[in-house]
């Protein structure tokens, strides 16, 4: 299998006033390409610092980060930036939709930023990624008219568009209810069924029981790296709750 | 990211803002409007005041006799008998820059016909006159050499005298009137020029041949002026020496004496009141530059606003892949886009207003392309200098800090 994610060793000191903040202290592993990952944690562990790492938008203090081959510390700016646009889907908690938006122009955003694409093939690609997600039917709705659910389907939708190396995402179930999670779970279990390489941070332990692999954090330091042999079906999860009564 | 990309996002973040867009705008529409209609103003001044200066002969040049009054009590100037004859002739045959040259001897006083009269001026001249202040005959002829020789009692007349002559005669070529005690026959009418800026009325006015004026009117041998067109308004320098040689000559002045005569240019007349106005247009211009300076502020305050509503924004779109630059020039187009619509505005204002003070005040405008094109470039580099600031700060934030902002 191929290697998509590197880190040998990586740290993350912040500096608050006199005192230093580890928030990692010294985190290796690999993560080849397919696989779906859940980080978890207690709070403050260092999950987002490392998914911030991991998603080139932040730099280590110390280590080597390679995403698919490539050596990140030693970018600038500019070439994070581009790293990110190619190889990179985000997934944010808030879902971070743009206000009064159509869900085909957020899902397009990342596009815009490659001068590869025109503006033809560009909605082209905005289409297909909504209709993977099933908002194939909620094209031209803005952000405000949706639910949380729609909205993070959008936002998975926009992560996906422009066929990103890894996705990344931070407690992105975290503002939904139950039913609503798992729905997203289904899909993020047919996305890893497709083939794509998911990092999922979150603070429910259920969750890790239908991904492909755990690794749990504590105080910035690996404390578990676990595959999971027997992945369970989000699938019939959702057809086993109660049924909505309204 | 292109252009286009760029330009389609911040047309959108403007559409997501409308009015307070708008508002930002407003402040730079006033500043344009002010800045194009006062422009507009201070021009057509100039413009009106130019036009009547030239009018009366910019390139005329007079010269009087006397000279620098601070050598201490002298007679009055036009007492002094200093200009004779022998001077405008020589002047005349010897200038090579001068085009038109006449003697001039001048006397107030009542003109009667019947039971009319009316207080004016006579003019005792050369037929050059005419060119010189650009006068015209309407009505008959003007008189000729031969009348010149003669000194007959001939003259033209301007309408003002006319009217209060022969109020009911609409064509009084022939009539006979009087100046003083002396018959004069009417052999011309003059074409109006008006009141010029000074609010003399041109049109007040006798011209008869200086002869008679001279022999018939005043007693007189000397000449009061002798009144001159430089071959333009820019050889008015080299006639002025020409005049100032044949004269020091013609005086027998030594070098370093006093002259006793005075050389005076249209020209210098029209200099200082051009540049009267333009301090009038300078000024206006600043005070309607302020306003316009006051919009961009106006512009960098919502900016800021803007910037600091939309971290989250930002955040995201660096997330996503946009580099400090995009977000730079997202910002940047939008400010732009701001002062570049609000100038737009503000230009077909500005020449509306200007026209409207031309309709409603009667007040002369001049709209030049170089004031349209000055605001709207004011305007443009309004919108980058006072977006900058703030699109720096928006391309330089971090983005994690930006996606966690509350
Ligand atoms: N920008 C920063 N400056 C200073 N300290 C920081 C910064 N970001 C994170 N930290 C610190 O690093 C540690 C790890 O934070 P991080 O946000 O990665 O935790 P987390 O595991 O994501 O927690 P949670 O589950 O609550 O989201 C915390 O102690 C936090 O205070
Ligand atoms: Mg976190």
């Amino acid at each position: 299998m191929k290697e998509v994610i590197r880190l040998e060793n990586i740290r993350r000191h912040f500096i608050v006033g006199e005192e230093v903040v580890k928030a990692l202290r010294g985190v290796s592993f690999t993560i080849e390409e397919g696989e779906f990952v859940t980080i978890m944690g207690t709070s403050g562990s260092g999950k987002s610092t490392l998914l911030n790492t991991l998603g080139c938008l932040d730099t280590p203090t110390s280590g080597e980060y390679y995403l698919d081959g490539v050596s990140v510390r030693t970018m600038d700016r500019n070439q994070r930036a581009t790293l990110r646009n190619r190889k990179i889907g985000f997934i944010f908690q808030n879902y971070n939709l743009l206000a009064k938006t159509t869900a085909i122009e957020n899902v397009e955003l990342p596009l815009l930023y490659n001068p590869r694409y025109n503006a033809r093939q560009r909605r082209e690609m905005a289409v297909s990624a909504l209709q993977s997600v099933g908002l194939g039917d909620r094209l031209q709705h803005r952000s405000n008219q949706m639910s949380g659910g729609q909205m993070q389907r959008v936002a998975i939708a926009r992560a996906l568009v422009n066929n990103p190396a890894v996705i990344l995402a931070d407690e992105a179930t975290g503002n939904l209810d139950s039913r609503t999670s798992f729905e997203i779970l289904v899909l993020f279990q047919r996305l890893h069924a497709e083939g794509r390489t998911i990092i999922f941070v979150t603070h429910n332990p259920d969750i890790a029981r239908y991904s492909s692999r755990n690794i749990t954090l504590r105080d910035g330091r690996i404390t578990a790296d676990t595959r999971n042999g027997q992945i369970l079906d989000a699938q019939e999860a959702l057809a086993a709750l109660p049924a909505q009564n309204d | 990211m292109n252009f286009v990309n760029l330009f389609r996002i911040a047309l959108k973040a403007l559409g997501n803002n409308k009015t307070r867009g708008f508002l930002t705008m407003l402040g730079i529409i006033i500043g344009v409007a002010a800045v194009i209609t006062m422009l507009a103003i201070g021009q057509g001044s100039k413009k009106s005041i130019q036009s009547e200066i030239s009018e009366m002969g910019s390139n005329m040049i007079m010269v009087m006799p006397g000279g620098d009054r601070r050598g201490g009590v002298r007679s009055s100037g036009s007492d002094m008998e200093s200009l004779k004859l022998k001077d405008y002739e020589d002047i005349r045959d010897n200038a090579s820059y001068i085009s038109y040259i006449s003697p001039l001897v001048q006397s107030s006083g009542q003109a009667i016909y019947g039971a009319a009269n009316t207080p004016t001026s006579i003019y005792g001249v050369n037929s050059d006159y005419l060119e010189i202040r650009r006068y015209k005959v309407s009505d008959g002829d003007f008189f000729s050499d031969q009348d010149i020789r003669t000194a007959a009692k001939v003259c033209v007349v301007g309408k003002t005298v006319l009217d209060e002559l022969f109020p009911d005669d609409p064509n009084p070529v022939g009539k006979v009137f009087r100046f003083g005690s002396i018959p004069f026959r009417i052999i011309g009418i003059l074409e109006s020029k008006g009141y010029n800026s000074m609010g003399m009325d041109q049109d007040d006015l006798i011209i008869a041949p200086y002869t008679t004026i001279q022999k018939r009117v005043l007693a007189i041998t000397h000449i009061q002026q002798i009144v001159c067109s430089a071959l333009s308004e820019e050889y008015t320098d080299q006639a002025i020496a020409e005049i100032r040689q044949v004269l020091t000559a013609n005086h027998k002045i030594k070098e370093g004496d006093e002259e006793d005569f005075n050389i005076r240019a249209q020209e210098e007349m029209s200099t200082m009141m051009t540049s009267v106005t333009d301090l009038l247009t300078i000024l206006l211009a600043a005070v309607a530059g302020i306003s316009l300076l006051v919009g961009g502020i106006g512009i960098m305050n919502i900016m800021f606003v803007s910037v600091t509503e939309r971290t989250r924004e930002i955040g995201l779109r660096m997330s996503i892949g946009a580099k400090g630059r995009d977000i730079l020039a997202q910002f940047l187009i939008e400010s732009i886009l701001i002062s570049v619509t609000g100038g737009l505005i503000g230009v077909v204002f500005g020449i509306a207003a200007a026209y409207l003070v031309q309709l409603l005040a009667d007040y002369p405008i001049a709209i030049q392309a170089w004031t349209v094109i000055l605001a709207f470039a004011v305007c443009t580099v309004t919108g980058v200098f006072f977006g900058w600031y703030p699109a720096r700060k928006a391309s330089n934030l971090d983005p994690i800090e930006a996606l966690r902002y509350e």
